[in-house]
């Protein structure tokens, strides 16, 4: 029993470097985002005003605090440019996990139904793809989706269609590109709430007079809803920040908020207007959080 | 009976499963085989070849980017590994200290975190700090953000370990220090070795972190392959990409051996 006890010690100070690390390289740079986004844009190096300099003493940090305006929230709120792009970027993401549900959960359900030794296969093939980049595997659609591409030449020579049909820069190769990115994302969790489902409540459903397909709509399906929220949780969020895949497939006319706050910092030098964007996009984020947390709590209520 | 009814496989499970897959790894196939396409035109089959390989490694500045790459990614995962290790320990094990919730919410965050934010905020950091952008400062983001991956990965593992066995070791007079390193660590090596993995792979194939948070003379393949990538196909790039996914496939190949291997000694870790 004392044993137990005595290894917390030890293990607390392993907290300490971990910790720190955590927040000194991800908690306060968040506070640098949100004092920028409170700054101006500056023809200087580093590309903003104000500078806080602690070697120049009290004044002039209060001096510097006082140059501090929420302008570029005002930007961000009147410029249409930057409102559509959040709601489009909700648009995508929403729409992302509605199909990545329906294509991820038949796979899913079917894992859970394999045969226990080939299971851990099934998981493994699910996963590789997650190990390779993602920058590669939109490269990889882009091949295939070209005006001259694999799929142009498929869909001609089956005389489906009688021209090539222009998918890149379309929405299609955005949705198709982000499904195939965020898929495994979808199937583990769906996987790891079905494979714990124990398969005697079918049966008894069953043996209650239910067919199959009931007894999925009326067990297994509401059973299964935390994977569902888990799964959808761990899509969406960053779905809504997504760059590089509307940037590779979509078409250029209506950005998504990543690419906005990308366009911002790299093209045109705005670090001020870009963290502003981080921080709707942070705000925008905290939405489904809560959402999810209501979720949990409700589920929780139910006995 | 009934038991075997509900768990055979449906025709429509075995379709979404083949479809699924299909779906996973045809693009990632067509890709490799392009790569070894001796034409000069992407979309046209010219017979096999290893000339964009070729061209590949006789391209200075590619190959100075993939050798910045390889360095990033070695370092990182080596420095998230420890810190993602020690990050689980005291997870499981500190039962309760000060800040916890903080602690552990700062380690999932970054798993769902939009990598734009997470670029734009260590830049911040990195300027306010004067420090230099290059090798150290895209090493450091790329740490934070894979530690937390091995953190799960070692969490999930240490949580399934018997800790009767440390207990029984210092019941034999073991420190408990002592007693973790002696009996714990080997069982838990095989579950940091999937992480160091992970974390190696995850840095080499990062492009928005590493954007953000590069300097001049030290852009990492990703960005490279990035710029091209957004002037059109090439083979060349073709060839990079399927030497990428082989690299990734071989890791994958090695983790599971070891995992296997441990396996043996008990318990299983899953590379994930």
């Amino acid at each position: 029993m004392s044993g137990r006890n005595l290894f917390t010690r030890p293990a607390r100070l392993a907290a300490i470097a971990p910790y720190g690390w955590m927040v000194l390289f991800f908690l306060v740079p968040f506070g640098f985002v949100l004092k920028l986004s409170l700054s101006q844009v500056a023809n200087a190096q580093p590309p903003y005003l104000p500078v806080f300099d602690l070697g120049a003493g009290w004044q002039a940090l209060v001096a510097a605090a006082g140059s501090l305006s929420f302008d570029n929230f005002r930007l961000l709120l009147s410029d249409d440019l930057y409102l559509l792009s959040g709601l489009r970027s909700l648009t995508v993401a929403t729409t992302t996990t509605a199909l990545l549900l329906l294509i991820g959960y038949p796979i899913a359900y079917a894992m859970s139904r394999l045969p226990r030794r080939w299971q851990p296969l099934a998981m493994m093939l699910v996963i590789v793809p997650f190990w390779t980049s993602f920058l590669i595997r939109v490269y990889a659609w882009i091949n295939i989706l070209q005006h001259d591409g694999l799929l142009n030449q498929v869909l001609l020579a089956l005389r489906i269609v009688s021209a090539p049909v222009v998918w890149l820069s379309t929405d299609t190769a955005m949705y198709i590109g982000m499904v195939y990115s965020y898929l495994p994302f979808m199937i583990l969790p769906l996987y790891a709430t079905l494979s714990k489902l124990d398969p005697a409540l079918c049966e008894a459903a069953a043996d209650l007079g239910s067919s199959p397909l009931q007894s999925f709509w009326r067990v297994t399906l509401p059973l299964s809803l935390p994977g569902v929220g888990a799964g959808a949780l761990l899509c969406f969020i960053p779905l809504v920040g997504e760059f590089v895949i509307p940037d590779l497939l979509a078409g250029s006319d209506s950005p998504m908020i990543g690419q906005t706050l990308w366009l911002e910092f790299f093209t045109n030098r705005d670090w001020p207007v870009a963290a502003a964007t981080a921080v709707m996009l942070l705000v925008i984020l905290l939405l489904p959080l809560v959402i999810y947390d209501r979720f949990q709590r409700r589920q929780m209520v139910r006995p | 009976m009934s038991a075997r009814r509900f768990n055979a496989m449906s025709r429509f499970n075995v379709a979404a499963l083949a479809l699924g897959l299909a779906f996973l790894y045809l693009p990632i196939v067509i890709l490799v085989i392009y790569s070894f396409n001796a034409s000069q035109l992407v979309t046209v089959w010219g017979g096999w070849s290893l000339r964009w390989y070729v061209a590949f490694f006789n391209d200075e500045a590619m190959l100075a980017a993939a050798a910045t790459s390889l360095r990033v990614a070695a370092v990182s995962a080596t420095l998230a590994a420890v810190l993602g290790t020690l990050a689980a320990l005291a997870l499981t094990r500190g039962e309760r200290f000060k800040g916890r919730t903080l602690f552990s919410g700062m380690l999932y965050a970054p798993l769902v975190m939009p990598e734009v934010i997470t670029g734009l905020s260590l830049l911040l950091l990195f300027v306010a700090l004067g420090m230099e952008r290059g090798f150290w400062t895209v090493t450091i983001a790329h740490t934070t953000l894979t530690m937390c991956f091995v953190a799960v990965i070692v969490q999930s593992r240490l949580g399934a370990i018997d800790r009767s066995l440390e207990e029984a070791a210092m019941d034999l007079g073991c420190g408990p220090v002592r007693a973790f390193v002696a009996v714990t660590l080997p069982l838990l090596l095989p579950a940091i070795a999937a992480g160091w993995m992970l974390a190696f792979t995850l840095s080499l194939d990062d492009l928005v972190i590493a954007s953000f948070t590069t300097g001049p003379g030290s852009a990492t393949l990703p960005i490279r392959i990035y710029s091209e990538v957004r002037l059109g196909v090439k083979p060349m790039i073709n060839a990079i990409c399927a030497l990428m996914i082989g690299a990734v496939a071989l890791t994958i190949v090695t983790a599971s051996l070891a995992t296997k291997l441990s396996g043996r000694r008990g318990g299983n870790a899953a590379p994930m």
